[in-house]
C-alpha cells in the first residue's frame, strides 16, 4: 500500500528509502555511509562503489540501463485517471496526480513500451516509484494490461520491472481489482508459451507484489530490495517485536525459495537476455 | 448473547419491552395487545429509519458485527452432505479458510471460505479470518480438485485481510495470493464469489476471481481497511470514520463500478438479526447463478470472466 511518508519514518523504515541522489560533486551512500564521488556512484549504475548499495533509479534511467540505444518506444503515455471515487484525503486526489506530473513530466507510475535488449524485441513495463510510490490504480493496471496483450500480439517476451508500495488506495476497490486484471491477462499470456521475467526493485509490496511482481517464470531481484506482502511497519504493528536484520529483503526471499535469483544492476541486462536466449527468444 | 452496536441499541431496547409487555400480557392476564402493537409498530419505523440512512462506517460496523452470521454457518444453513478436506499438503492446515465439499440442493459443488472465530478462543484458532499462505494453497489445491471433477465453485469471503506475521512473509504471502488470482483466472468451472462480510483486500480477491461476484447487502470490499487508510493518508488511525466515507467500500458503492454483480438484500436490521431468512435469501440467489452458468462450456466461462475482469477500471485516454 503506498502512502506519502513523512522523513522521520523514512529513517525508521529502512537506510535506502532516499529517493533521489542529492546534489554536489560527492554523495553520502545511504547504506555504508561512506562519502563517494558522485560521479563515479554514476557510472556504476548508481550502485555504491564501497558497499554495492543499489540507489534507487527512475523509470528513465532504468529503460536506459536496459534497452539497446534508441529502441525503446514508449506507449499509452495518455492514459491518466479520471479520479473514479472523487477521493480526497488532506488533497484532492487529481491534485496529487497533477503534482506528481509536473515533477516528473510523466502521467502515470508505469512507463510502458517497446525496446530492444541485447536486439531482442520485448515488451518492457518500468515502474516510477517517485510517482506516487510506483502505487496501481486504474490506469497502472490498464497499461500493463495492454503491454501484456501488445507481447501476446507479437508473440515477444515481456519484462515488468516492479518499484511500488503496492494498490493505489485513491481508487479504492478499483485500484484492487487491477491485481485480477493484470493476473488475468499474464495467465492468457503464459497459454502462448510466451516468457514473462520479473524483476522486482526496491521495494516491491503489497498489491503489486501480491499478483504480477510474483507471477514472473522468471523473478529477479535487485540486491537489498525490500519484498513483500506486508510492509515492515504493519508487521512490527502485528507481532508487537522488531524485525530481524534483512527480513524481507531479496537475499531473505532467494534464501526462503521466493525468487530465483539476485542480480546486480551492472549485471540485469545480460541476465535477462541470456535467459530470454535460453528460453528461445531473440 | 446480542452485543449491540450503539446505533442498535435504542431497537433493541424497544425489542426488549415489547417482549416485556407480552410476558406481562401472558403472566397476569392483563390485556396489553394495544400497547404492543403500538411498540411494533414504532420498532418497526426505527429500523427502517435507522437502516435506510446508515452511514459507511456503520455499514462498516455491521460488516464486523460479532453476532454476524460467518462462512461455517452459510455453509450449514445453504447446503448439505458438508465433507470438510484440509491442508496444502505443503505445509499445514490453516483454520482460518475452509473448505470441503458439499451438496447445493442436489448438485456437489465445492465450497471455500474464511473462517472467524465467535468466542476468543475460537477467534485465536482461527486467527481473526486472518489467511497465513497456506490458508490460500489450501482453497487454490481445493480449486484445481473441483475443477478435476467438474465440480462449480462457491467462494465466502469474510476476512480483514491476510495476515501480515513473520511467518507469512518467510512462507510467500504475495506468492501465494498472486498465485490464486492466476489460477483461479483460469479456472474451467463455474466461480460465484460472495462478500458476507469484511472482503478485505488481496486476502479477501485471492477468493474472489469469479464468474458472478455477489454482495450481501451490508458487507464491505475494500483495498484497505478504513482504519490502516486513516492512518497513512490522514496520519490518524481514528479517522476511520472519514476513509471509510472516501474509500466507498459498501455494495452500494460497488455495483455501480461493476465490482460486484448483485446486493443481496440482508433481513431488516442486518443478517445477525436473522440468520436463517439470509442464509435463504443466498441460497436463492447462488441456485439461480449456479444455473444460468450450468449453461457456458468450459472454454466460456473462463473467456467471459477474463473479460469481466479486464474491463475493470476507470480512466481516461488524453
Ligand atoms: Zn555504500
Amino acid at each position: 500500500m503506498w502512502f506519502a511518508r513523512n522523513k522521520t519514518e523514512l529513517k525508521k523504515i529502512g537506510d535506502n528509502n532516499k529517493l533521489d541522489i542529492p546534489e554536489g560533486l560527492w554523495i553520502k551512500c545511504n547504506a555504508c555511509k561512506a562519502i563517494v564521488y558522485k560521479k563515479e556512484v554514476e557510472k556504476n549504475s548508481k550502485v555504491c562503489p564501497k558497499c554495492n548499495y543499489h540507489f534507487r533509479i527512475s523509470a528513465q534511467e532504468r529503460i536506459d540501463l536496459l534497452t539497446d540505444p534508441s529502441t525503446f518506444e514508449e506507449v499509452d503515455s495518455l492514459l491518466t485517471t479520471a479520479d473514479p471515487l472523487k477521493f480526497k484525503d488532506s488533497k484532492r486526489y487529481p491534485e496529487r496526480v497533477n503534482q506528481a506530473n509536473k515533477a516528473l513530466g510523466i502521467r502515470e507510475a508505469v512507463i510502458c513500451g517497446s525496446g530492444r535488449l541485447n536486439n531482442t524485441l520485448i515488451q518492457l513495463c518500468i515502474f516510477e516509484f517517485n510517482f506516487m510510490g510506483g502505487s496501481m490504480g486504474s490506469v497502472v493496471g490498464e497499461k500493463i494490461s495492454r503491454s501484456i496483450e501488445r507481447a501476446i500480439d507479437q508473440h515477444i517476451p515481456l519484462a515488468i520491472v516492479s518499484c511500488s508500495g503496492g494498490a493505489r488506495m485513491q481508487e479504492g476497490i478499483l485500484s484492487l481489482m487491477q491485481m485480477a486484471k493484470v493476473s488475468s491477462c499474464l495467465a492468457k499470456f503464459f497459454k502462448q508459451g510466451l516468457p514473462y521475467i520479473s524483476i522486482l526493485t526496491d521495494p516491491t509490496t503489497g498489491g503489486v507484489s501480491a499478483s504480477l511482481a510474483m507471477l514472473g517464470d522468471i523473478i529477479i531481484a535487485e540486491p537489498g530490495a525490500l519484498i513483500g506482502f506486508a510492509g515492515p511497519r504493519v508487521i512490527e504493528q502485528t507481532i508487537k517485536q522488531k524485525l530481524p536484520e534483512g527480513f524481507q529483503r531479496a537475499e531473505f526471499l532467494l534464501k526462503h525459495g521466493m525468487i530465483d535469483m539476485v542480480v546486480a544492476r551492472r549485471e540485469l541486462k545480460q541476465t535477462i537476455g541470456n535467459i530470454i536466449n535460453h528460453l528461445g527468444f531473440n | 448473547m446480542i452485543q449491540d452496536l450503539d446505533f442498535e441499541r435504542p431497537i433493541s431496547e424497544l425489542e426488549l419491552k415489547i417482549e416485556e409487555f407480552k410476558q406481562l400480557s401472558n403472566g397476569q392476564g392483563k390485556d396489553l395487545s394495544k400497547e404492543i402493537l403500538k411498540l411494533e409498530l414504532k420498532c418497526a419505523r426505527l429500523k427502517e429509519e435507522t437502516f435506510a440512512n446508515l452511514s459507511r462506517w456503520q455499514r462498516t460496523l455491521l460488516a464486523r458485527h460479532p453476532n454476524r452470521p460467518y462462512t461455517l454457518d452459510y455453509i450449514s444453513y445453504i447446503f448439505h452432505n458438508f465433507i470438510e478436506l484440509h491442508g496444502d499438503r505443503l505445509f499445514s492446515d490453516d483454520p482460518s479458510i475452509v473448505g470441503g465439499l458439499a451438496k447445493l440442493d442436489d448438485r456437489s459443488v465445492l465450497v471455500v471460505g474464511q473462517q472467524k472465530g465467535r468466542n476468543f478462543k475460537e477467534k485465536v484458532y482461527r486467527n481473526f479470518g486472518m489467511p497465513h499462505p497456506e490458508g490460500f494453497r489450501k482453497a487454490l489445491r481445493l480449486f484445481t480438485l473441483a475443477e478435476k471433477y467438474h465440480l462449480p465453485v462457491i467462494t465466502l469471503i469474510d476476512t480483514p485481510g491476510a495476515y501480515p506475521g513473520l511467518g507469512a512473509e518467510e512462507r510467500g504471502q504475495a506468492e501465494a495470493i498472486a498465485k490464486n488470482l492466476f489460477v483461479m483466472a483460469e479456472l474451467k468451472v463455474p466461480i460465484i464469489s460472495v462478500i458476507i462480510g469484511e472482503g478485505g483486500s488481496g486476502g479477501a480477491l485471492a477468493l474472489g476471481v469469479a464468474n458472478r461476484v455477489l454482495m450481501l447487502e451490508y458487507a464491505i470490499y475494500s483495498v484497505i481497511s478504513p482504519e490502516g487508510c486513516a492512518a497513512i493518508l490522514w496520519q490518524d488511525g481514528e479517522k476511520a470514520q472519514e476513509a471509510s466515507e472516501a474509500l466507498k467500500l459498501t455494495a452500494y458503492d460497488l455495483l455501480p463500478l461493476k465490482v460486484i454483480d448483485e446486493i443481496i438484500k440482508e433481513p431488516l436490521g442486518g443478517a445477525h438479526r436473522n440468520p436463517a431468512l439470509m442464509a435463504v435469501n443466498l441460497q436463492e440467489a447462488l441456485k439461480a447463478y449456479l444455473a444460468d452458468l450450468s449453461t457456458f462450456n468450459p472454454e466460456e466461462l473462463v473467456q467471459q470472466r477474463h473479460e469481466k475482469f479486464r474491463q475493470m477500471g476507470v480512466f481516461k485516454e488524453l
